[in-house]
């Protein structure tokens, strides 16, 4: 079958692009440049491809490219920036959450996935969030303080 | 990743049964891609005609309809969870789709989906079992609706014929003097494939003896199953805790399981004979 444009509007961009059924969303976004989505397993287990897919976080690798046309995708780096960073993207800085930071931007996605409709979890709801990413390095706990940490910043200062 | 597929991304529903109508036995339907993406990414899958029904709307939502909740196809897990239907009156269905794989997964992965692919450990499979419950099948020239039951026939395998799709899955409400338990045994708390998936549902009469009872278990024979031998023990009676052991004993031997990475055969025996005695024993509790 041979490429078909698709739209995708990446954190606020709008990309038209000529790509093959079989290709993942992963690898589109990835050869787009949004290098801050991670290709660890490419079969569901890790996490570290997580992306909002008109506002639901899912595993990019699990999804056609072609079944996100006109879709609106954001990543964690789509979150904020160096200046205004999201409370979340700070809190995993001081926490200390992220060493390699590999699992980092699919963590960010599962916590605000959560943030947005827990604002006040418990730690066994953050862990619950995150049990589809994994972390080789950091043991989780600093993990789970930061989302806790951001929790607090985002209720006092209404951000996020 | 296979190359050579071909992917059709119908607008409606009849866009779908004409496309799936003209594939015959080439085309697959394609839903949350957590089981057929992971196939083409390891060359596995052998269908070249995808036809995505991620986007039809008529395959999503849950309703109350004729003393039945109809659950459409599309339906994800997350979208179990969260239903309050199905937290009224399905409450197994919600615990096992509370225990299934993780949040990324579950907000793609669907309900016929899990069925259709029809995996001896779909978590999916229990609770519906238990709760007698029915699929519906639709191509472009007729529906037809067949117990969960029969609808799985063995290993990965189905009654799904070329050119049908799933369109819903519907339970019988529930009556009031019922209470049901889950749980699933896996390796390790989240994000775990199955070691055993169970789910039972008990009916008391007004003398409070034992009227129905569904008893299912997942990943323990080439499919889910009922355990009839174990409910036909219950009929009628006081569900007492000899009683309850015995059933117990009864479904363990009914189960058929394999020895793998997951845990041998005699173990996952155990684990039935210990789990249906404190799943039936809880809804016994909940009914008192
Ligand atoms: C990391 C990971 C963890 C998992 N954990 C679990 C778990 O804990 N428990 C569990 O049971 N499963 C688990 N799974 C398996 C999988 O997520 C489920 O089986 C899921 O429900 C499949 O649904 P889907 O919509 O993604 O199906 P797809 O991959 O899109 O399709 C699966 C099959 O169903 C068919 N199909 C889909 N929709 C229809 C329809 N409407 N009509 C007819 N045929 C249809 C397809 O043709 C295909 O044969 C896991 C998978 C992954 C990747
Ligand atoms: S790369 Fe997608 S889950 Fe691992
Ligand atoms: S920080 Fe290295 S995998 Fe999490």
């Amino acid at each position: 079958m041979k490429p078909q444009m698709i739209t995708l509007h990446i954190n606020g961009r709008t990309h038209y692009v000529a790509l093959n059924p079989n290709l993942t969303l992963l690898v589109a976004l990835r050869d787009l440049g949004y290098t801050d989505v991670k290709c660890g397993c490419e079969k569901g287990d890790c996490g570290a491809c997580a992306v909002f897919l008109n506002g639901v976080a899912v595993n990019s690798c699990l999804v056609l490219a072609w079944q996100a046309d006109e879709a609106e995708i954001l990543t964690a780096a789509g979150l904020g920036t160096s200046e205004h960073p999201h409370p979340l993207q700070t809190a995993f800085s001081d926490a200390g959450a992220i060493q390699c930071g590999y699992c980092t931007p699919g963590m960010i996605i599962s916590a605000k996935a959560l943030l947005d409709q827990k604002p006040h979890p418990t730690d066994a709801e953050i862990r619950d969030a995150i049990s589809g990413n994994l972390c080789r390095c950091t043991g989780y706990a600093q993990i789970i303080q930061a989302v806790q940490s951001a929790a607090e910043k985002m209720d006092a200062g209404g951000e996020g | 990743m296979q190359s050579e597929i071909e992917l059709y991304r119908p607008q409606n529903l009849a866009e779908a049964l004409t496309l799936l109508a003209d594939y015959g036995p080439d085309g697959t339907p394609l839903a949350g891609g957590t089981n057929i993406v992971v196939e083409l990414r390891d060359g596995h899958h052998n269908c070249k005609s995808l036809v995505d029904l991620s986007h039809l709307m008529e395959l999503r939502g849950i309703n109350q309809q004729n003393g039945y909740i109809v659950i459409g196809g599309g339906t994800t897990i997350t979208e179990l969870i969260d239903h309050p239907l199905i937290g009224a009156h399905a409450g197994i269905l919600r615990e096992a789709a509370r225990l299934f794989a993780n949040p990324l997964v579950r907000n793609r992965a669907t309900v016929a989906g899990n069925l259709v692919d029809a995996s001896p450990a779909a978590d999916t499979a229990p609770p519906l079992l238990a709760l007698n419950a029915e699929v519906q099948l639709m191509s472009q020239a007729a529906t037809r609706w067949i117990r969960l039951e029969d609808f799985i026939t063995g290993v990965r395998k189905t009654l799904l014929q070329p050119g049908e799709l799933m369109f819903a899955i519907r339970l019988p409400v529930p009556s009031d003097r019922s209470a049901g338990a889950y749980n699933k045994v896996g390796l390790r708390k989240a994000d775990a494939i199955s070691v055993l998936s169970a789910a039972v549902m008990i009916e008391l009469d007004d003398a409070g003896l034992c009227k129905q009872t569904g008893i299912a278990l997942g990943a323990v024979a080439p499919k889910p199953f009922r355990a009839y031998e174990a409910e036909a023990l219950l009929f009628g009676k006081v569900l007492g805790p000899e009683l309850i052991t015995e059933a117990a004993r009864l479904a363990a031997e009914a189960s058929r399981p394999i020895d793998d990475i997951r845990g041998t055969a005699a173990y996952r025996k155990r684990v039935v004979a210990v789990t249906v005695r404190r799943l039936l024993t809880k809804a016994v509790e909940v009914l008192k």
